[in-house]
């Protein structure tokens, strides 16, 4: 299917400062996208470009066909939820989401109904005469995401859309974001520097680092197969060793003095990165094959254990261990082993 | 009694002294300012009676009232320019021609106002004489400047967000700023609007040097009796403009302070 919105090697410098680095993405139909990345990383500039709030030095913005790189922002069939919500703070919640549509030259009874109607998909409905002063938090929320669904936008950039709320206001809204978005057929690009939110509502995230993405792939893919070290560091503590290939393409491990059979071509004393969730790697008494080790520290955490593990040659090896069995104990000595598909070979 | 609080005291007694007295020997029954006799209102009943004081003060309000709203309409866009155009060519200039009426001595501003209507008398035999329109001019020139401090302070950063919303929700560069800009900028142009108003109504200097003969205004004509003598009917009037000046500058205040408190219940 084509793509709703195309972003194609888009670059923006603020002075010396490059905020978006050579960035190319595409949001398919009722597909919701997430830009993850720590701060500064460029993810409200790159968002702001797509909205025509920024002009990129280069590169070029589609929408469906149409490009759009020179457009100004109101005419752009994509609306954006600011991260400080920017309702009006001189008109009524209901003068807020009508305004909008009264720029699309919609009038009378239609206007009334198509805001309110915005205003009851966010469970706003008996609010519309109050100023957004008299509103909490979570409902000036939504009356920012009423005014920009109202619009019924091909797009709808959302910018820290939950930064504000409590956690558990922010789960709630992250399932009624995704209703919504089932129910309008229309596509999201969410911001967000919460891996979870990112995971739980995107089809496919993109992660940045210093303008750039780094990888753009659905959640369980960036999960179980990151591009990189620094995405798989996204992603949760994970254990990270350095090793060298072999001739027979087994990577040997000097760190933990083992050698791993892994997938893939490397050339015989390339060195690479093998990468190991902690919570793919099984815990056992002392006995059996394995990798040998002490607990050298243990972290409760309710559903599991975090062990660090010491192996002989002196690695320390994390492992995240449900809490069924009997517990393990601090000095005891164990064994871990894994399935070969856990190891994950990255570009180091 | 704390020291503070009675340099506090003592410095309200010597900012407001004189203004009591002023409005306290208004009500003066003697024809001699320096001596109370009684509480007579007849210096009120015989400046309503000066045609020369009512016409003066016919003059001072409309000079008022119009270089006001020129120097909003001024300063409003000279404000915006520094708050919204980022950097431009000539941008420091500007600010320094902007700043500049702020700090130039009154007697400068006024001679080289007066040379210019001349030169412009003489070149294009505009303005024989000179007149209202003159004094308007020279007042906006000047009163502008603080328009523009004003609403660039409101401006400055904060409400970015909510134009740019406007923008992306559809409306049009004139519509944000009908829709938006112009109404959170509202408190800002009333009162400086307002101090426009009270620093023209009380200009001295700079309306001596370009006023014509049929358009003195107030301040010129107390200056000039007082010279002749103090009259009490000119403490009835300084009262009357004690109490327009202070009730201005209180809805100014009020204004800029209601405003505040709005905005201090928003994130
Ligand atoms: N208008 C601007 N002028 C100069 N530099 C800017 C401007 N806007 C952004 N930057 C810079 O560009 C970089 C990216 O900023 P951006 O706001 O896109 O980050 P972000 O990923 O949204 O961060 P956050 O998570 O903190 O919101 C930062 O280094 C920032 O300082
Ligand atoms: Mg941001």
């Amino acid at each position: 299917m084509a793509p709703v919105l195309r972003i194609d090697a888009v670059t923006k410098r603020f002075g010396a400062v490059v905020a978006v680095d050579d960035v190319s993405i595409d949001i398919g139909a009722n597909e919701c996208v997430a830009l993850l990345g720590a701060s500064g990383c460029g993810k409200t500039t790159l968002l702001r470009i797509m909205a025509g709030l920024e002009q990129p030095d280069s590169g070029r913005v589609f929408i469906g066909d149409d490009d759009v790189t020179a457009a100004p922002p109101y005419a752009r069939p994509v609306n954006m939820m600011f991260q400080s919500y920017a309702l009006f703070p001189h008109m009524t919640v209901h003068e807020n989401v009508a305004f909008g549509l009264k720029q699309d030259g919609i009038k009378g009874a239609e206007l009334t109904v198509r805001a309110d109607e915005a205003l009851k998909a966010v469970e706003l409905g008996d609010l519309g005469a109050r100023k957004p002063h008299q509103l909490s938090g979570g409902q000036r929320q939504r009356v920012a995401l009423a005014r920009c669904i109202a619009k019924r936008p091909r797009v709808l950039l959302l910018d820290e859309p939950m930064a504000a709320l409590d956690k558990h206001l922010r789960e709630r809204t992250q399932l009624e974001l995704l209703a919504l978005r089932k129910r309008l057929g229309i596509s999201f690009v969410v911001v967000t520097h919460d891996q979870g939110e990112a995971m739980a509502m995107a089809d496919r995230v993109a992660v940045m680092e210093n303008g750039r993405i780094l990888q753009l792939a659905p959640p369980r893919d960036l999960y179980e197969r990151p591009a990189n070290i620094q995405v798989a560091r996204f992603f949760g503590d994970i254990n990270v060793w350095n090793g060298v290939a072999r001739s027979d393409g087994a990577v040997e491990i000097a760190h933990l003095g083992i050698t791993v059979a892994v997938d893939g071509k490397h050339v015989p004393g390339e060195s690479v990165a093998v990468a190991l969730r902690p919570e793919r790697i099984a815990v056992a008494p002392v006995g059996g094959p394995g990798l040998r080790g002490r607990i050298e520290d243990l972290v409760y955490l309710g559903s599991g254990t975090t062990y660090f593990v010491r192996t002989p040659l002196g690695g320390v090896v994390r492992v995240l261990a449900p809490n069924t069995g009997t517990p393990f104990a601090h000095g005891e000595s164990v064994t871990l082993t894994w399935p070969a598909a856990a190891l994950m070979v990255l570009a180091p | 009694m704390k020291p503070a609080r009675s340099v506090l005291i003592a410095g309200l007694i010597f900012l407001y002294l004189p203004l009591l007295v002023v409005l306290i020997y208004s009500f003066n029954a003697s024809r001699l300012v320096t001596v109370w006799t009684g509480f007579s209102t007849t210096w009120y009943g015989e400046l309503f009676a000066d045609r020369q004081i009512l016409a003066a003060a016919g003059n001072s309000l409309i000079v008022a009232v119009l270089s006001a709203s020129l120097a909003t309409v001024i300063g409003t866009s000279a404000g915006l320019a520094f708050a919204r155009f980022g950097s431009f060519r000539g941008r420091a200039l500007l600010t320094g021609a902007m700043a500049a009426p702020l700090v130039l001595p009154e007697v400068i501003a006024g001679i080289s106002l007066l040379l210019l209507f001349v030169a412009l008398e003489q070149t294009f035999d505009w303005m024989p004489g000179r007149g209202l329109t003159t004094l308007v001019i020279a007042h906006a020139s000047f009163t502008m400047s603080y328009v523009a401090v004003i609403v660039q302070a409101r401006l400055s950063g904060t409400d970015r967000d909510l134009e740019e919303a406007a923008a992306d929700l559809g409306a049009k560069p004139f519509t944000v700023f009908r829709a938006i800009t112009l109404p959170m900028l509202r408190p800002a142009l009333v009162s400086g609007w307002l101090l426009a108003f009270i620093l023209s109504l009380d200009d001295l200097v700079i309306s001596s040097f370009v006023a014509g003969p049929q358009s003195t205004t107030l301040p010129m004509v107390v200056f000039s009796s007082i010279r002749l003598g103090v009259s009490p009917k000119i403490n009835a009037l300084a009262t009357i403009l004690i109490v327009i000046t202070l009730a201005a500058l209180a809805a100014a205040a009020w204004i800029g302070l209601s405003r505040q408190k709005r905005r201090a219940l928003q994130p």
